[in-house]
């Protein structure tokens, strides 16, 4: 049986996308299934009684060497803020390619913690900053000094000690091009590095309050418990900043999606399903729901997601347990086809991301695919002529053809690029000034404009012609024909609607990063943890891909 | 140092700023990224351009021709993104003349990248500057300076046809050195060593 990819212009909707959970392909999972059998070192620990300092920790093999340098900084309560307009943080970090001399980092000390404002060189690969949790890091640090561990119950509801407020990579602030490093096999998969920033960012805040503990009482302070340790990951705070991110790489978001799509498909097309795998499939599902009912948030949007979420996966549970058979031939295909008919998309997106956990030999081989040289497909094919572009956009944009861009609420917003931060923000384009400065993202009413521009011109004009008299255009004319290339790579919605909710951007791009319990905050921007429940470097190479289900918060 | 993803941005958006649009200017980005790779001045002829741009009239060239000539200079640019545009149809021209082109140096990246689009070599002269331009792998010149270039008198341009840089004869002699790794067959491993079948019809 052959069964078919999903059609991009279900899968590509907003509230879709905005629906996907973590599953086997997510950056942070196969970071740490390449990097587990890496050294893992900590190279330098030079802090004071206070915690203030600074630290170096590395993965190496053979000759590569990656350094995590973390500086701890005192900073006032009031100057604590997870917003991009903050200036100073707890700690701040950057991955070092290689091993840093005592100069590399007298010239951090000075740069890393002024983050934007700094300058890094290409041998640093990412950078990023953190807080502390107010919440508990002090709680964890008096229990630990006191020879307790700390409540457990008051680290669930936080599930770290550490929250970043942005990562950056990619010759941001003068970090190494990615054209540097890109042939690297280790780094093969997207994000790897600023996923291992953030991993071993988690350690240094173990150490930390360990350390700080202990100087607080050098002889009743205890260390927190490795399996405490484990529970906690790292938080994040995002805002807009990432939501352009997946416009702006059509191809990268393609391969995300269909590297997703292709595994659901290849499962769906398995005959007979092993009762050992059928056996992983049931025991990570019902693990997970520990995830989901301790997922907290004072989001009303997210909780009724959780909410659906929940009764849906009960749903499933009793419809596995007494209707269904993995006997079955094609079990996880007719699986599909009920959650499809009778669970909400939050629950389908989940389960099909618990669907890829038996099978290795499938997901593996398309994490190598799931980057992408967007560089490739730049150069517009302008030899090709307006018929092709009319059949590419009346194939690829079909339901953004139906938008009607007259209407004012489909016009409603606008993005562009803050002058004080230099980052992505959203406004209204009736109350609001700046839309004159828009950004390129609003694809779709540009599309529309586009298809209407084609509609009197000759079939058999070539491109390069057309462009002459529409290069306000170009930016839409190119997208075009990435587009006909990559089926996944447009978000088949409006930007700009009234209806536009900006975190099923960031949940998007989230997801595919591994995180979990997402929290927004507001429309536009949320919480996140990543790596609750990861091992410990020290007990990598006993690596359990399962790590994600066995967190006991 | 600045990386050249800093570069791609900043360019396009300052691209945008003076006023071109967003499709033109992410192709400004990448064109400055690439001088910038290539060792040549990108950057600092962009940033000379664009402050003479807001007093200066500058040429659109919107149809490529075999001989272009204006009064008034042409827009490095928007003439680059034509000639990128229309360069398959202009290759058959062989040569392509450019009277009066301003800040030639920014026109460089466009035939560059035509020289990929098209597959073949293009050999462009500024003056008395030579620019071998390579499938868009490489830039090779006789101009090393750093300087902005305001104007050029003439440029050309010639498409190279795919040809080798050597002769047979080269070939043969270096091709027979090649022979001494080769082992010399016995009938039987004649028979036996490429892994066929017992007939070469099964």
């Amino acid at each position: 049986m052959e069964s078919k990819l999903r059609d991009p212009k279900k899968i590509m909707k907003l509230s879709k996308l905005g629906s996907f959970h973590q599953s086997k392909l997510s950056f942070l999972r196969s970071f740490l299934k390449e990097f587990k059998d890496w050294k893992y070192n900590r190279d330098l620990f030079d802090l004071d009684e206070g915690g203030f300092g600074r630290a170096v920790y590395s993965f190496s093999k053979d000759r590569r060497v990656y350094s995590l340098v973390c500086f701890a900084n005192k900073i006032n309560d009031h100057e604590r803020s997870d917003r991009v307009i903050a200036t100073k943080w707890d700690a701040a970090f950057v991955l070092y390619d290689g091993i840093p001399t005592k100069k590399d980092l007298d010239r951090l000390s000075n740069d890393v913690p002024q983050q934007e404002v700094g300058r890094m060189s290409y041998k640093e690969l990412t950078l990023s900053r953190a807080n502390k949790s107010v919440r508990i890091f002090e709680h964890v640090v008096e229990s630990l000094s006191n020879g307790k561990q700390p409540d457990k119950e008051k680290l669930s509801k936080v599930g770290y000690l550490y929250r970043t407020t942005a990562v950056y990579g990619s010759g941001k602030f003068g970090l190494a091009d990615r054209f540097r490093i890109k042939n690297r096999e280790e780094i093969y998969g997207p994000f790897r590095l600023e996923m291992m920033l953030v991993y071993l960012v988690r350690q240094f805040t173990f150490d930390q309050v360990n350390h700080i503990a202990k100087h607080k009482n050098s002889k009743g302070a205890v260390e927190l418990d490795d399996d405490i340790c484990k529970n906690l990951g790292i938080g994040n705070s995002t805002g807009l900043g990432m939501a352009p991110f997946i416009v702006n790489h059509p191809a990268l978001l393609n391969n995300w999606i269909l590297a997703r799509e292709t595994a659901l498909k290849k499962i769906r097309e398995i005959k007979k399903i092993d009762e050992n795998d059928s056996k992983i499939f049931i025991d990570c599902l019902k693990k997970s729901l520990k995830n989901v009912t301790s997922w907290t948030t004072d989001s009303d949007f997210q909780n009724k997601k959780i909410k659906s979420l929940i009764s849906d996966l009960y749903k499933f549970i009793n419809f596995i347990e007494k209707e269904f058979s993995f006997e079955e031939d094609y079990a996880f295909n007719q699986i599909y086809k009920w959650i499809e008919k009778n669970l909400r998309d939050e629950c389908i997106e989940y389960i099909v991301s618990m669907m890829m956990e038996p099978y290795d030999y499938i997901t593996n081989p398309l994490l190598k695919s799931m980057s992408a040289d967007e560089d490739k497909y730049f150069t517009i094919p302008t030899n090709k002529n307006v018929s092709d572009l009319r059949n590419i956009l009346e194939d690829n944009y079909s339901d953004i053809l139906k938008i009607d861009f007259e209407k004012k609420e489909s016009n409603q917003n606008f993005w562009f690029i803050s002058k004080n931060k230099e980052e992505p923000r959203l406004a209204d384009r009736y109350l609001d000034k700046g839309s004159e400065l828009e950004q390129p993202l609003a694809i779709a009413r540009d599309i529309c404009k586009l298809y209407a521009r084609i509609s009197n011109q000759k079939n058999s004009l070539k491109i390069g012609k057309f462009l002459i008299e529409n290069n306000d255009l170009r930016h839409v004319v190119r997208r075009a024909f990435i587009v006909e290339k990559f089926p996944y790579a447009e978000i088949q919605d409006n930007t700009i609607g009234s209806n536009l909710m900006p975190i099923d951007m960031l949940r998007l791009k989230l997801s595919f990063f591994g995180a979990v319990k997402f929290d927004p905050r507001s429309d536009k921007w949320l919480r996140i943890n990543m790596f609750q429940g990861a091992p410990l470097p020290k007990n990598l190479k006993k690596f359990d891909d399962y790590w994600v289900y066995n967190s006991l918060n | 140092m600045r990386s050249f993803s800093e570069i791609d941005t900043a360019v396009k958006r300052a691209s945008k700023g003076i006023g071109f649009s967003w499709g033109i200017s992410e192709e400004v980005g990448k064109n400055i990224r690439l001088l910038e790779m290539f060792g040549l001045p990108g950057l600092k002829n962009l940033n000379q351009y664009y402050k003479i741009l807001k007093e200066k009239k500058f040429q659109n060239l919107t149809l490529v021709s075999k001989e272009n000539s204006s009064k008034i200079p042409y827009c490095p640019i928007i003439a680059g993104i034509n000639f990128l545009d229309q360069v398959n149809n202009l290759e058959e021209l062989e040569e392509i003349k450019f009277d009066n082109l301003g800040f030639p140096i920014l026109f460089i990246p466009f035939v560059s990248r035509a020289s990929e689009i098209i597959g073949k070599r293009i050999f462009l002269t500024i003056d008395e500057k030579e620019f071998l331009l390579n499938f868009n792998q490489s830039i090779y010149s006789n101009y090393l300076s750093s300087d902005v270039l305001e104007k050029s008198d003439q440029i050309k341009i010639k498409f190279i046809e795919n040809k080798n840089m050597f002769s047979e004869t080269e070939w043969q002699e270096l091709y027979k050195l090649s022979e001494d790794t080769f082992v010399e067959e016995t009938d039987k491993l004649k028979q036996n060593a490429a892994g066929a079948g017992l007939t070469d019809n099964d």
